[in-house]
């Protein structure tokens, strides 16, 4: 499903840095994935390469069966649209929308009619524990819950995969649990790929298979 | 660095290092108003002092001043003053506004009995080597102000107009005077002589002998005045000069001010989202344990320090703006009130210590509501994502907005305070506060109506301003003022200017208007001559008007007094009426019909008697109807001419009405006059196109600096509208962010923006075209007709309110488009990397 081949990434600069250095990594499709790493060691550079958002110097991104490096920023975006579920460290659920209108964001951006729409987000509400939330404004939620929200949204279009940035990183220790569990749940429900960036060892012993990242490359590594 | 530092740079540190181009906008909106305030005062200033310091001049050591029609009085009562023993000395005067020859302008004569002014206007008797110049006809002295003004210096020759003949006065030197009024001076019975007033006074200056008591004796001279004159003191006379161009100094200041309240609601926009920005931090440092009365000190503070830096460069400004205006245009600003006068520019630390302070309180006002609120928030909630529009929660009550209108509505009615339309101003004030205050409650019913769009990008933008009314409703309260001042004014400044183009129709029917002399009121027509342009080929129809000026009331200036042929049967053929004419029974005394500045400032209204000093004596007149006069703010009075003649025996006039005989030209009708009349060069011959240009054109300069007083108002207000959705769209760049995560274009971004600021935008538009109608209506009927007794017309100038809709549409689509590209140009991937 993911397939990085040596893949490296340098960031230009006063202080020119490269953070992956011939990464290859291949995930299977229905898998949760976890890499761990200190900070600034390129976790989430590895993320945005697997989604699009930024280009590799060196190597080859494919993701479900689309090379990303051929695609141009209208394409990826389409990719993104189509393919891809994100779940943020700092939720990103927009402040404004109800919960419901939060979640069925990337339906209406796919343009879903409104009514099987209406019921795929109740399901995915369901599904996350916040059947009867729907109407709420995110001001009112928990932290937790807003979280929640967000993997139902990164779910709700049945993306083939979602990528976690430390998803647990504003949560307490139960949340956090609750929050990866589900995560894990819901990924294997609907049959996506999942890759998650952490700091928490807690949280990547969760994960199918997990990564460490360090300077000298990626390893597996079991917890 | 102390804790206090330390805590206040946490609170505005933040702000004045990440804002600084929005807070040098605000200060420079605040500069911008103080300095047009400042400038407007000290040029009044400059102006008045000149002006009172030059009658102040002319009045010398006079205790009281006998004044009375502007074409003279019996000069009989002379005798009878200079005998009074209370009185130390009487100096006659006559005076005259002489038409200068080859100019459009006239110049003041004074004539004096030279050793009668020496004792009390020593400043209007002239120095000469040859004393017996001083009472030689045709020779004159001149001001210093008048010889530089028409570069006529001792030697030379003057050439006025008296009657239809040229008058050449040579001039024996200059008068003493120090001031920079420019007026002439000649012996008073040359000038008598001269100008056809002999036998007639203009005014007496008296000074009482010592220890006199001015008071007693101003009450035994007024028993026995003849009508139409009035005893007054000098500082009586320099009042009313400052009243009569009180109403147009106090508009203008008026207007500097709301350059200035946009330039805090400017103010208020930027601090109100700012301070909404800031709104987790302050939340830690209150869960930190800043206390609430801090927070609002430290908040007001950094708005004190915004008004301050913009108050002190707007002094600096309107002091530098003044003095150049005063260099290059005199200290007229537009109504003629001033014209020639030219003082230096004087600091005046009064007028600075007002607008700085006016400044300041602007600027702490803008930031003491947003504040409030800021501080008033709990830190837990506010720490939270989405708390934003908890901030602007409070100003969802419809209850005080409703409130400011219904006062607003109600301040309409009332009557002027001092003869100044406080009230209306007040009004006005009140509807934009009222409204300025529902603007989220509008913002939200106007969104909630509004059909939800297919396409996602302008769902979300319609999903936004319906989740953020209160956000909408700060970021539109600069453009909901401008639009609404901009629209007022537009449409009163039309409304007048039509009324006006109106009026010039209805009252010139003729085909040409000849006047004796086009400036002074030292020409007329004799009756010879009267007869003589009355036979002349050309003419099928002829006339003839006489003016003069009267005191209706003391301590009043003077109205004019036209007598002119009225038709009996419908003097509405004849009068731009406004109602109908009173039907007079037999046995009533003659007509006069009254200007509506009569009525304004007398109340005299039709059916009332009304005693008109002519000839010295009081005529008994009955109000038949009121007509609308645009030319004498003052007030004007027609009665028939016929009647005039009889009364005062006076068969002069001052201008003609002349209607062509079938086929005659213009042109050839000015031959015929140049041929037939000796006087033709001096006289003045219009056309009403001519006409009507020539009072449009002064129309126009009337209003320049209004507009240019709005446009700068209007600029401060589209500052506002751009900077505000620029902070509105730059401080949504995460969200920007993680909608490009989930697959929204660069383009649906930008679209979804396009929507919410035309959206936003043809709210404030809409809102602020319905308010500026309702404001139009108040400076129509009541803040105009209080200030300037002018009755006018509503019209609605279609064309230049579409064109501002389309241009004020056209920028914020420019401006949001602008933001839009700077918030898409950061980082999305960084973007989503930051706290909400």
């Amino acid at each position: 499903m993911i397939h990085l081949d040596r893949v490296s990434k340098r960031f230009p600069g006063p202080r020119p840095r490269t953070v992956l250095d011939g990464i290859t990594l291949a995930i299977p499709r229905g898998l949760l994935v976890a890499i761990l790493g200190e900070s600034g060691v390129g976790k989430s550079t590895l993320l945005n390469l697997i989604a699009g958002l930024e280009r590799a110097d060196a190597g080859s991104v494919t993701v479900a069966g689309s090379e990303l490096d051929r695609l141009d920023d209208d394409a990826l975006t389409r990719f993104r649209r189509e393919k891809v579920g994100f779940v943020f460290q700092a939720f990103h659920v927009l402040p404004y929308l109800s919960v419901a209108r939060n979640v069925g964001l990337p339906l209406a951006l796919l343009g879903h009619d409104r009514a099987p729409a209406e019921d795929r987000v109740q399901a995915m509400l369901a599904a996350v524990g916040l059947a009867d939330r729907g109407e709420s404004m995110p001001r009112e939620l928990s932290g937790g819950e807003l979280q929640r929200t967000a993997i139902a949204r990164a779910l709700v279009h049945r993306p083939a995969i979602v990528l976690a940035d430390e998803p647990t990183g504003n949560l307490d220790p139960d949340s956090a649990a609750g929050v990866i569990g589900l995560l894990r749940e819901r990924l294997h429900e609907e049959g996506a790929t999942g890759v998650l960036v952490t700091h928490s060892r807690a949280a990547a012993a969760r994960a199918d298979r997990v990564y460490t990242l360090s300077a000298s490359g990626l390893d597996p590594t079991s917890l | 660095m102390s804790a206090g530092l330390a805590i206040a740079w946490a609170v505005l540190g933040g702000a004045f290092g990440s804002h600084r181009g929005r807070l040098a906008l605000s200060v420079l909106a605040i500069a911008l108003g103080v300095a047009l305030g400042f400038a407007v005062a000290l040029i009044n200033e400059a102006a008045i002092a000149e002006f009172s310091g030059g009658m102040r001049s002319l009045s010398g050591s006079a205790d009281l001043v006998v004044r009375g029609p502007r074409n003279g009085f019996d000069e009989a009562l002379y005798p009878r003053l200079a005998r009074d023993p209370d009185i130390a000395v009487a100096s006659p005067v006559v005076e005259v506004d002489a038409r200068i020859a080859g100019r459009d302008d006239a110049l003041r004569v004074y004539g004096v009995d030279a050793f009668r002014a020496a004792a009390v206007t020593p400043a209007l008797v002239g120095t000469t080597k040859d004393a017996l110049d001083l009472l030689r006809p045709g020779t004159v002295f001149m001001s210093p102000a008048a010889a530089a003004w028409l570069d006529v210096h001792p030697g030379a020759t003057l050439r006025v107009q008296s009657g239809t003949h040229a008058l050449p006065l040579a001039v024996a030197g200059y008068v003493r005077a120090e001031s920079g009024e420019r007026f002439a001076v000649m012996d008073i019975a040359a000038a008598q002589d001269a100008f056809a007033r002999i036998g007639s006074l203009s005014r007496i200056d008296l000074r009482l002998r010592p220890g006199g008591d001015a008071a007693a004796l101003r009450e035994r001279i007024v028993a026995a005045l003849p009508a139409g004159l009035e005893v007054a003191t000098p500082d009586d006379n320099a009042a009313l000069t400052r009243r009569l161009s009180r109403s147009y100094r106090v508009n203008l200041n008026v207007l500097a001010l709301v350059a200035l309240f946009t330039g805090g609601l400017l103010v208020f926009s930027t601090q109100a989202l700012s301070i909404v920005r800031r709104r987790s931090q302050f939340a830690l440092l209150r869960t930190l344990g800043l206390s609430r009365t801090r927070l609002i000190a430290l908040l007001v503070g950094e708005g004190a320090l915004v008004g301050a830096a913009g108050s002190l460069a707007g002094l600096a400004g309107g002091y530098l703006l003044a003095d150049a205006v005063l260099r290059v245009f005199g200290a007229d600003l537009g109504a003629g009130f001033f014209r020639g006068v030219a003082p230096d520019v004087a600091f005046d630390i009064r007028a600075a210590a007002i607008f700085a302070m006016l400044g300041i309180v602007a600027a702490l006002l803008g930031s003491y509501l947003p504040a409030r609120e800021a501080a008033a928030a709990t830190p837990a909630a506010a720490l939270k994502a989405g708390d934003e529009q908890h901030a602007f929660a409070r100003l969802r009550s419809p209850l005080p907005g409703a409130v400011l209108l219904t006062a607003g509505a109600a301040a309409a009615w009332l009557p002027p305070v001092g003869g100044l339309p406080l009230f209306g101003y007040g009004a006005i004030a009140l509807l934009l506060f009222g409204t300025l205050l529902l603007l989220p409650r509008i913002a939200a019913w106007v969104l909630a109506a509004m059909p939800r769009p297919h396409a996602i990008a302008p769902a979300l933008a319609l999903e936004q301003l319906r989740g953020a009314p209160g956000q909408a409703g700060v970021s539109l309260a600069t453009t909901v003022a401008s639009v609404s001042l901009m629209v007022s004014m537009a449409i009163m400044v039309a409304s007048f200017r039509q009324s006006l183009d109106d009026w010039l129709l209805r009252v010139l029917p003729a085909n040409v208007y000849v006047r004796a002399a086009a400036a002074g009121d030292s020409a007329y027509f004799s009756v010879d001559e009267q007869r003589r342009l009355a036979s002349i080929d050309a003419v099928a129809r002829i006339a003839f008007l006489r003016t003069q000026g009267i005191v209706l009331e003391d301590g009043q200036p003077h109205v004019t007094l036209l007598a002119r042929d009225l038709p009996a049967a419908d003097p509405s053929a004849a009068l731009p009426l406004v109602g109908t004419a009173l039907s007079l029974r037999a046995g009533d005394p003659p007509p006069v019909y009254v200007s509506e500045a009569i009525v304004d400032l007398y109340g005299i209204r039709p059916g009332a008697r009304l005693h008109l000093p002519l000839d010295g004596k009081q005529r008994n007149f009955v109000v038949a109807g009121v007509w609308r006069d645009y030319a004498r703010q003052q007030g004007a009075l027609v009665i028939d001419r016929s009647e005039y003649t009889r009364i005062t025996g006076d068969a002069t006039a001052t201008d003609a009405a002349v209607w062509l005989a079938p086929d005659v030209t213009v042109d050839e009708f000015r031959r015929q006059v140049d041929a037939r009349m000796p006087g033709a060069a001096r006289m003045s011959i219009a056309t009403p196109g001519e006409i009507r240009v020539r009072s449009l054109r002064i129309f126009d300069r009337t209003f320049a600096v209004t507009y240019a007083l709005l446009a700068a108002a209007i600029v401060i207000g589209l500052f506002g509208l751009s900077s505000s959705i620029g902070a509105l769209v730059l401080a949504r760049r995460r969200e920007f962010g993680m909608l490009r995560h989930l697959g929204l274009t660069r383009r649906q971004i930008a679209v979804m923006l396009a929507t919410e600021g035309f959206a936003v935008s043809s709210i404030g538009l809409a809102v602020g075209l319905l308010l500026g109608f309702l404001m139009s209506l108040i400076l129509i009927h009541v803040v105009n007709r209080q200030s300037f007794h002018w009755g006018m017309t509503l019209h609605l100038p279609w064309g230049s309110l579409a064109a501002l809709v389309l241009a004020l549409l056209a920028l914020a689509l420019a401006t949001t488009v602008v933001s839009a590209r700077q918030a898409m140009g950061h980082d999305a991937i960084r973007a989503v990397k930051d706290d909400w």
